[in-house]
């Protein structure tokens, strides 16, 4: 396969830190100010994925894509550095940026695939801060490409790809036809340490930034957020003496 | 005692006590290091090394120059191993960048309210603070010193410094003349065990004419940097505090911005000094940073300055501050104390120390930021001429810079801590704190510091701790949950981590010294002093005796453990870079 890879470095998303999470006082979201933005460890693993193929010469070039503000193209270097050719930055701020949800990215990714005549989309299977596991869905379907999610292992065989996924029942093997999307899962590689080496030759690719209007995408949001809460204080639990108590605290609390 | 009679099981695994080139494992690994030269080398992104960074940027602009700024920081992100209480003294910012505030600097909270207090256990007992005592504050502004260093590195970016957070200097580089020829950063992907993992790499090489350390109070590189070039030889030994601080968002009605209140007395005895502090900033929303310092050269091995901070939170005059309030944030670092007494010599063939690791805090005013920063802006003026002289004048490879320290004894710094430096000594005497209060009343108010003779300090903090059996364990009082806390969830807020598979960066010279010595003469006070939980004695599997537990992962980079360790068998050193606490604008 010689062909070009888009590896979608998902919009960077907030270091775990959980403790530290607090919900904003007017409740439309958590608090962002000052958290570190790094790049979501399941994109991590999609970008490594991308410069391992092109390492073993099966694919000619990876592109890395980001959709943010700013910062975001701090996320496209680690991916440059890690291997990836070039980045897309794809600017979106504010408002917008607070609104960016996976249907707007996946019609942004699809216009991207389109543009530069990918064969190949590899992305991590969620964000871990909003948890959606949609966006590698919805891109596929966009284009009408099939898709291998939850990939746990990646081989290319002539112009189809063998993938296995992880499923709740098990492991299922599957056989694609290009060009497809993929979304990768924990155990399809180890990413590699971006050094410092790499880092700084980094700095020398190029980065190019497009607005999703220059894409003809629309990113207004059809969803609206109502409220951000906390989740409720975890209360104590209570030691009981025999099952009889048990039975009794039960009846109680109306479980029985 | 009865000593465990069975070998110790291992702790260290770490190659700078278990070297690489005797390691089987490490056979055939590729070691060769990556390299590239820049102008200037500077280790850490703090205040002093910013300002070192923006001074030479805007001296090499200003004399159409170009200079090759490198800095590395071992924090994922410019700010994020910051952690000062503070009240900024603006001086030194204002003389790098006058348009500080059209800049859009994060002073946004001119002090406004002054109190300071000596505390019993339930009375307060209001001390006035005159004009002219070094804990005068007009004029100053507090400040959420995380977010000033990170303003401080996107200033430096936009002059073109190479900021790179996230990497470690872990290694100096000599030159075969001895002099330094720069760092190098840390390793990757070495497992816990100390052997090599499938994607290790080596870190690279950053070589530069001269190197500056600015790893702030009690570095790693800089304690090596000590014995190498003898720098401390004719300086008293650095005496240290530990500052535990923590923010907090109050009720509002309680909230008085611009409000600075500090204490002494209670709960610390009037032989350990410390004390409290609590600023009320004004950032558009009730946010209060509160926190306890205690010096490190207390004697009772059960003193926990963790939990003496928790407890002072309870007193009346605090608690109702706090009540109806939630605890945001967590942290803690060592600080300097020994002022110029301490200060040792500070430079050396290719290298010039800056900032709190060579320390130049106002013990007194407990400011060292401003200082800090000068010293990194003295060093940049001290460096650029020689950089951009037409003829190299150095008999070293590594350009030797004395004229820095010249220049810091003639400046405002010298100036300052010259006048208090008999402050803090004056501690040690049979009234303790009342003592040290009323030399400085006298011998600072009247006379300015113009005494003529100069305190010294006791010796190193690690050999004031008195045997456990000659001391009395201190009861603390349970926390609460709602004003004081327990130390493991206090270390979560902190936000630190570290890649669990590598090796304990807190490496023991000796494994079986804990257990014999700091546990079978000191009752383990690592497990007090530390403010993350990273030392537990726990019972052997086999049942009959103790092992020391080290959860590196907790570490906090405080530094205390290296200093206060009565073995001095601790040498702290630095972790995989990115790794360590997430504070946000501590």
């Amino acid at each position: 396969l010689s062909c070009k890879v888009l590896s979608s470095v998902v919009t960077p998303c907030y270091c775990f830190v959980s403790p530290q999470i607090r919900v904003k006082p007017d409740n439309t979201g958590v608090v962002t100010d000052g958290v570190k933005h790094s790049m979501n460890p399941f994109c991590e693993i999609a970008v490594e994925e991308a410069v391992k193929l092109k390492e073993k010469k099966l694919i000619k070039e990876v592109v890395a894509v980001s959709c943010g503000p700013q910062q975001s193209q701090e996320t496209i270097r680690t991916a440059l550095a890690m291997g990836a050719d070039r980045g897309i930055h794809v600017d979106v701020s504010g408002k917008d940026y607070e609104n960016l949800g996976p249907l707007q990215v996946s019609k942004i990714l699809a216009a991207l695939a389109k543009q530069e005549d990918a064969q190949l989309i590899l992305l991590g299977k969620q964000a871990i801060d909003d948890d959606c596991n949609q966006t590698g869905q919805m891109t596929a379907a966009l284009l009408d490409w099939p898709q291998g999610t939850f990939a746990s292992e990646v081989s290319l065989e002539g112009d189809k790809i063998n993938l296995v996924r992880e499923i709740d029942g098990g492991l299922e093997h599957i056989k694609i036809n290009t060009p497809a999307v993929i979304t990768a899962d924990l155990r399809l590689n180890t990413p590699r340490y971006a050094t410092l080496p790499n880092i700084m030759k980094a700095k020398k690719k190029k980065i190019v930034t497009v607005k999703p209007a220059d894409l003809g995408v629309d990113v207004t949001s059809r969803l609206e957020v109502l409220k951000v809460e906390e989740p409720p204080q975890r209360q104590a639990g209570m030691k009981v003496e025999t099952v009889e108590d048990l039975v009794v605290k039960l009846k109680e609390a109306g479980r029985v | 005692s009865m000593l465990p009679l069975m070998s110790t099981p291992r702790i260290t695994t770490h190659y700078t006590i278990h070297p690489r080139d005797k390691d089987p494992r490490w056979e055939g690994v590729e070691m060769e290091r990556f390299a590239d030269e820049a102008d200037v080398v500077i280790v850490g992104g703090g205040p002093a090394g910013l300002a070192a960074a923006i001074r030479l940027k805007q001296l090499a602009n200003k004399h159409e120059k170009e200079l090759r700024v490198c800095l590395v920081e071992k924090a994922p992100q410019i700010g994020a191993h910051t952690l000062s209480g503070a009240c900024l003294e603006p001086s030194a910012l204002t003389e790098l960048i006058p348009d500080w505030k059209e800049r859009g600097a994060p002073l946004n909270t001119p002090v406004t309210e002054d109190v300071f207090s000596i505390l019993t256990e339930k009375y307060r007992i209001p001390v006035p603070i005159l004009p002219g005592l070094p804990m005068q504050n007009h004029g100053n502004y507090i400040v959420r010193m995380g977010n000033l260093v990170r303003w401080l590195g996107e200033q430096a970016e936009e002059l073109g410094v190479e900021l790179y957070p996230g990497y470690a200097a872990a290694e100096v580089l000599f030159h075969e003349d001895g002099s330094v020829k720069g760092i190098a950063t840390n390793d990757v992907g070495i497992a816990k065990d100390g052997s090599p993992k499938d994607i290790f790499e080596r870190g690279m090489e950053l070589h530069a004419k001269v190197t500056l350390f600015g790893e702030g109070c009690h570095g790693h590189l800089a304690k090596q940097l000590y014995n190498k070039f003898n720098l401390r030889e004719n300086c008293e030994p650095q005496t240290y505090a530990i500052g535990l601080k923590e923010l907090w968002m109050i009720d509002e009605k309680k909230w008085r911005p611009g409000r600075v209140e500090h204490s002494v007395g209670w709960p610390l005895d009037r032989n350990t000094y410390g004390g409290s502090f609590l600023y009320h900033l004004n950032e558009g929303e009730p946010l209060v940073a509160l926190g306890f310092v205690v010096g490190l050269d207390y004697t009772n091995p059960y003193l926990s300055p963790f939990r003496e901070f928790q407890r002072w939170k309870h007193h009346p005059f605090v608690a109702p501050t706090l009540e109806g309030g939630q605890r945001i944030a967590y942290g803690a670092r060592a600080l300097n104390e020994g002022g110029c007494q301490s200060i040792p010599k500070l430079t050396f063939p290719g290298g010039l120390l800056i900032g709190c690791s060579p320390g130049f805090m106002n013990v007194p005013k407990i400011k060292g930021t401003h200082t800090a920063m000068k010293s990194g802006m003295l060093a940049a003026e001290a460096i650029f001429p020689k950089l951009t002289a037409e003829t190299l004048d150095s008999e070293t490879a590594g350009l030797h810079v004395p004229e820095y320290a010249e220049n810091l004894k003639n400046s405002w710094v010298w100036k300052e801590l010259y006048a208090v430096r008999n402050i803090r000594p004056s501690f040690h005497n049979y009234f303790g704190l009342y003592g040290g209060m009323i030399y400085t009343g006298i011998f600072y108010w009247i006379f300015r510091g113009k005494e003529p003779w100069t305190l010294k300090h006791c010796g190193t903090d690690a050999n004031q701790l008195k045997p456990a059996k000659e001391c009395t364990p201190i009861e603390y009082p349970k926390p609460d949950g709602k004003i004081s806390f327990d130390l493991l969830s206090s270390v979560a807020l902190s936000g630190t981590n570290h890649e669990g598979d590598q090796p304990p960066h807190l490496t023991l010279k000796d494994d079986s010294i804990p257990v014999a010595r700091n546990l079978g003469i000191y009752d383990g006070p690592e497990q007090r002093f530390c403010p993350a939980g990273v030392y537990e004695y726990v019972p052997l599997d086999t049942g009959n005796g103790m092992r020391l537990q080290i959860n590196a992962q907790n570490c906090v980079h405080c530094k205390t453990c290296d200093i206060k360790d009565p073995s001095q068998n601790i040498n702290w050193v630095v972790p995989e870079g990115g790794g360590g606490p997430a504070y946000n604008g501590m």
